[in-house]
């Protein structure tokens, strides 16, 4: 399929803890930890067309974060392969990834984190298309300025240091420097997660705009089922490193298949529904350590039968752009 | 409503920096009566969670609390000093932090630290206490509390442990336990339970709650009333339901009007323009009026409090008098910081 | 916490930041007269040859006859020698003068040098982790388990005498403390948002080692570095009281203090006290202001 600007094919990612050397000695003496592995996504298989915007929702835990590096080339998938326009986006080198493109940015979720403290902002835009040679040394400054403008930041700040902004204007600058880099796919990592109501709306708003701008294709990673809804042209739920549910948004809010998708929409305070009386999800989120068997939502499932603890449905189309992870679906979970 | 359990009148806290005296509380009003649930929300800086350490007597120098009244069934709690304020906290009063780890400590069992919180303020044997603290983690909703008891707080998940820390904050049946932003780390779904649990001990216990949030959807949920706070001081206040589908200060509105989830996707969000302002430069008069879409020329002198009875304040020169929230402007995205 | 009341005062510059350094470094009155016994001591270093009443390797200006007056007398010279004078008629005072030159010298060279060697071994052990930083690691805690004046020793011995090998011996002696230092810092830094930021853009190794990790990972090896150009003056001094150090051409407070030992029994005690007051007087001043220096930057101390 020549149409999707990312493939991502049947990938997977793990996280291998080797015991320390502290750690090994403890376990003569049968105190120490043995090799951990996180499996934080696995089998994700999922296409994004040019100028599409998919949410990707889900808890902790559920590989919605360590997807969106892979994209964005922080870490190399340890299964299967992820190509940007036909061409992969990093490749691992010894215990290092070494990213392949400039055409794919990412932004962080916490603006006070994600920005060089010790750096001026001016210099923080200017960094990576000048060592690209996106833009001459001396032409660095306009188009700082430029890029400043664009997010909506006054481009007379650009000598100052990240600690006199507040997060909102933070959260403008991390997104000015991904753009400087001129890229065709933006990976936001809960960019508006850890700011204000009232200044969740700017950025929100400031994405759509550029989204229409720039013609963007974006990822869109949040635990925000409301927001997802506001910015996403589809949405795909995690559960536990797999896609448990893919469907356009309209769709999927109207009607979600998945149980865990249904379940997470009940769970969900809203505002203006009133004093509710929960229906909360029982039961915990499994640790990705050790996910349950076959499919790791049935420990929490009302509607888990024996075929859930047995074997892994897959996600299977359950009408047209529609797919959804679920036995219910398959012949039932006898 | 009965004679509130909680009545916090006119509080002051105030910080000694290096910028000036910041008022993080600014003549702060509020009851709660018994088994009611306080939504006191805000944003950062809006002084919210000062309140609520405030009301414990938990602020530290640099910081004070430099007037007003914290009544407890009648009782003035900021009059109290050091042993006095100690009996009552925890027992009386409770707190419930964002992070439970605040209240627990990490190398000793739940159980042993649960008995020992029992036994800090009543003299009982250790089975007793015991017993208390089996059926405080019975409350909460722990399935299997003996065996919780056995634990340490790493073996427990996030969730988990802040419902411990709910539990030990009942261990003596206060009449009001403040808990602070304690759902905000946690999923989604592990939150709903929480919240779940709390409507229920409300009601049952008549333990009364003031939760400090930012959330508007979670006190819409949760709570019987709110309180609105921006920049140290109460803008408005209201039953939780009264306040969410008709609000009366321009910053409520504000704040409801730019929840995504309210709106068609897609759409621009009607949005709050600048950002909150820092405590160390606030604007006179009102602080919230460079933002307001209704700022007028009274603006620069402080707001009166409006009266709209049926407990329903707003503390605004030109507050929304009409019962349907109004439409704010999309203002256009460029602006320049406080500075 | 997205709940604590917004202090960050408005349009910040480094000139106010500096500002507010010092206006908490203040705070401690036996910190500022640490620091001016600093400023002096560096000063009358710097200007020995100026102040000096003598000097005191000349073999020329030097005369028998002046040997071993006591503080106060008046010597040939036509002046009074306030520290007295040693074995070779030198004066004490002049001789302490031109021992803290020699002496802070090497102290700030050794320093340098062991900041400049320890911050870039533990930078790249921070940076690229896994095995190459487990034997970085793993060789500088084996070092700073052994005794730094042991080291020097060795070193010295094998090396032999001379400013460039003193030199070698102290960097070799110190260096780790440095570089465990910047791995911690650096460690911390690693994780944080901004690297990932920047290797995802994606930054060149180096660009992102030196621009970023570096600068953020250096407040704390400021302290360190106060501390440790205090320990190498002391450490040096002790090489050159056994004999190990400077030549006594280039003599610094430890050999004055070695020069002066044999008639310390005899009541002549100037010899080698007075060089060592001054020794004191340095490491301790240096030591008190690296103290509150760390006391200011570090971010936990309530403001």
């Amino acid at each position: 399929m020549s149409a999707a600007l990312l493939d991502i094919d049947h990938v997977s990612k793990r996280f291998v803890k080797r015991p320390s050397l502290g750690e090994r000695i403890a376990g003569l003496i049968g105190a120490g930890r043995n090799t951990e592995i996180v499996r934080a996504v696995s089998d994700v298989s999922l296409k994004i067309r040019k100028g599409e915007v998919i949410g990707l929702v889900g808890e902790s835990g559920c590989g919605k974060s360590t997807l969106g590096r892979i994209v964005a080339g922080i870490y190399a998938p340890s299964d299967g392969k992820i190509l940007f326009d036909d061409k992969p986006v990093a490749r691992e080198q010894g215990r290092h990834t070494q990213k392949l493109t400039t055409r794919v940015q990412m932004v962080h979720q916490d603006p006070f984190a994600s920005l060089d403290p010790r750096m001026r902002i001016g210099d923080t835009v200017a960094e990576g298309p000048i060592t690209h040679r996106i833009v001459k040394s001396r032409d660095a400054d306009s188009y700082v300025a430029d890029m400043l403008g664009r997010v909506g930041l006054d481009p007379s700040y650009r000598r100052r240091f990240p600690h006199q902004f507040s997060g909102g204007q933070r959260q403008r600058i991390a997104i000015a420097r991904a753009l400087a880099m001129k890229p065709d796919l933006l990976v936001l990592d809960e960019p508006v997660a850890s700011l204000d109501v009232s200044i969740q709306a700017q950025v929100l708003n400031l994405f759509m705009d550029l989204r229409q701008d720039l013609d963007l294709t974006a990822i869109f990673i949040s635990h925000d089922l409301g927001v997802v809804r506001h910015v996403s042209d589809r949405v795909a739920i995690m559960y536990l490193g797999r896609i448990v549910e893919l469907a356009p948004t309209a769709e999927l809010y109207a009607a979600p298949n998945h149980p865990y998708t249904r379940a997470l929409f009940e769970s969900v305070p809203r505002v203006g529904v009133g004093r509710k009386n929960f229906r909360p999800i029982a039961g915990e989120i499994p640790s990705p350590l050790h996910p349950p068997s076959g499919c790791h939502f049935h420990p929490r499932c009302p509607f888990a039968g024996p075929r859930c603890k047995r074997e892994a449905p897959p996600l299977a189309a359950i009408g047209p752009g529609r797919f959804s992870a679920c036995h219910l679906n398959t012949g039932g979970t006898e | 409503m009965s004679e509130p359990v909680l009545r916090v009148k006119d509080l002051r806290t105030q910080f000694h920096t290096r910028a000036g005296i910041l008022k993080a509380v600014d003549g702060v009003s509020f009851e709660v009566g018994r088994g009611r649930i306080l939504g006191l929300v805000g944003e950062s800086g809006s002084g919210k969670s000062v309140t609520g350490y405030s009301i414990l007597g938990l602020i530290e120098a640099p910081g004070e609390v430099a007037g007003g009244q914290v009544l407890l069934n009648g009782q003035d709690l900021t009059k109290l000093k050091g042993e006095a304020i100690r009996r009552v906290r925890g027992a009386q009063v409770a707190m419930v932090f964002q992070d439970p780890m605040m209240t627990l400590n990490p190398v000793l069992k739940i159980g042993t630290q649960m008995i020992a919180a029992v036994r800090a303020h009543d003299r009982v044997s250790r089975k007793v206490a015991w017993t208390r603290a089996r059926d405080a983690l019975a409350k909460v909703g722990i399935p299997s509390p003996e065996e919780r008891l056995d634990a340490y707080p790493h073996q427990l998940s996030g969730g988990m442990r802040q419902r411990v820390a709910i539990a030990i904050a009942l261990l003596h049946n206060p009449a009001v336990i403040i808990a602070d932003e304690p759902t905000t780390a946690l999923d989604v779904s592990i939150q709903g339970q929480i919240l779940a649990e709390v409507r229920r001990l409300a009601d049952e216990t008549g333990t009364a709650f003031v939760w400090v949030t930012h959330d508007l959807a979670v006190v819409s949920s949760l709570a019987d009333d709110i309180c609105v706070m921006y920049a140290g001081r109460v803008v408005e206040t209201g039953a939780a339901a009264d306040v969410i589908a008709a609000p009366r200060h321009p910053y409520t509105a504000g704040l409801l009007a730019s929840v995504p989830a309210e709106h068609e996707p897609g759409t621009r969000l009607p949005q709050v323009p600048g950002s909150t302002p820092s405590l160390a430069n606030l604007p006179p008069g009102c602080a919230f009026a460079p933002r307001c879409f209704r700022a007028g020329p009274a603006c620069t002198t402080t707001p009166p409090v409006q009266d709209f009875g049926d407990g329903r304040t707003a503390l605004c020169h030109y507050p929304i008098e009409t019962d349907k929230c109004q439409p704010l402007s999309s203002t256009s995205t460029t602006y320049r910081s406080a500075s | 916490m997205s709940s604590s009341p917004a202090i960050s005062a408005p349009a910040e510059t480094r000139w106010v930041r500096l500002g507010n350094f010092w206006s908490d470094f203040k705070q401690s009155p036996v910190a500022v007269a640490a620091l001016i016994v600093i400023v002096s001591v560096v000063l009358m270093a710097v200007l020995a040859p100026l102040v000096a009443p003598q000097d005191p390797y000349n073999q020329q200006t030097l005369d028998l006859f002046d040997a071993r007056l006591e503080p106060g007398e008046v010597g040939s010279g036509g002046y009074v020698h306030w520290l007295g004078t040693d074995a070779a008629g030198r004066d004490v005072y002049s001789a302490i003068l031109y021992g803290l030159r020699t002496s802070l010298i090497v102290g700030v060279m050794a320093g340098t040098f062991a900041l400049v060697l320890g911050a870039t071994v533990g930078l790249i052990a921070a940076y690229y982790g896994g095995r190459i930083e487990a034997i970085i690691m793993r060789v500088i805690d084996l070092q700073l388990s052994l005794p730094a004046i042991l080291l020097a020793l060795v070193l010295v011995a094998m090396l032999g005498q001379g400013l460039p090998q003193l030199v070698t011996a102290l960097v070799a002696a110190q260096y780790a403390y440095f570089a465990r230092t910047t791995h911690g810092a650096a460690s911390a830094e690693r994780r944080k948002d901004y690297i990932e930021a920047a290797l995802s853009t994606p930054l060149p190794a180096r660009q992102v080692l030196f621009r970023h990790l570096l600068p953020n990972a250096l407040p704390p090896l400021i302290v360190v570095a106060t501390v440790q150009v205090a320990n190498s003056i002391a450490l040096e001094a002790t090489l050159s009281f056994l004999g190990l150090g400077l030549p006594l051409t280039q003599p610094s407070l430890g050999s004055l203090i070695s020069n002066g030992f044999q008639f310390l029994l005899s009541g002549r005690y100037w010899i080698s006290i007075y060089p060592g007051i001054a020794l004191m007087l340095t490491v301790v001043a240096i030591n008190l202001v690296g103290d509150q220096v760390r006391h200011v930057l570090n971010p936990r101390r309530s403001r």
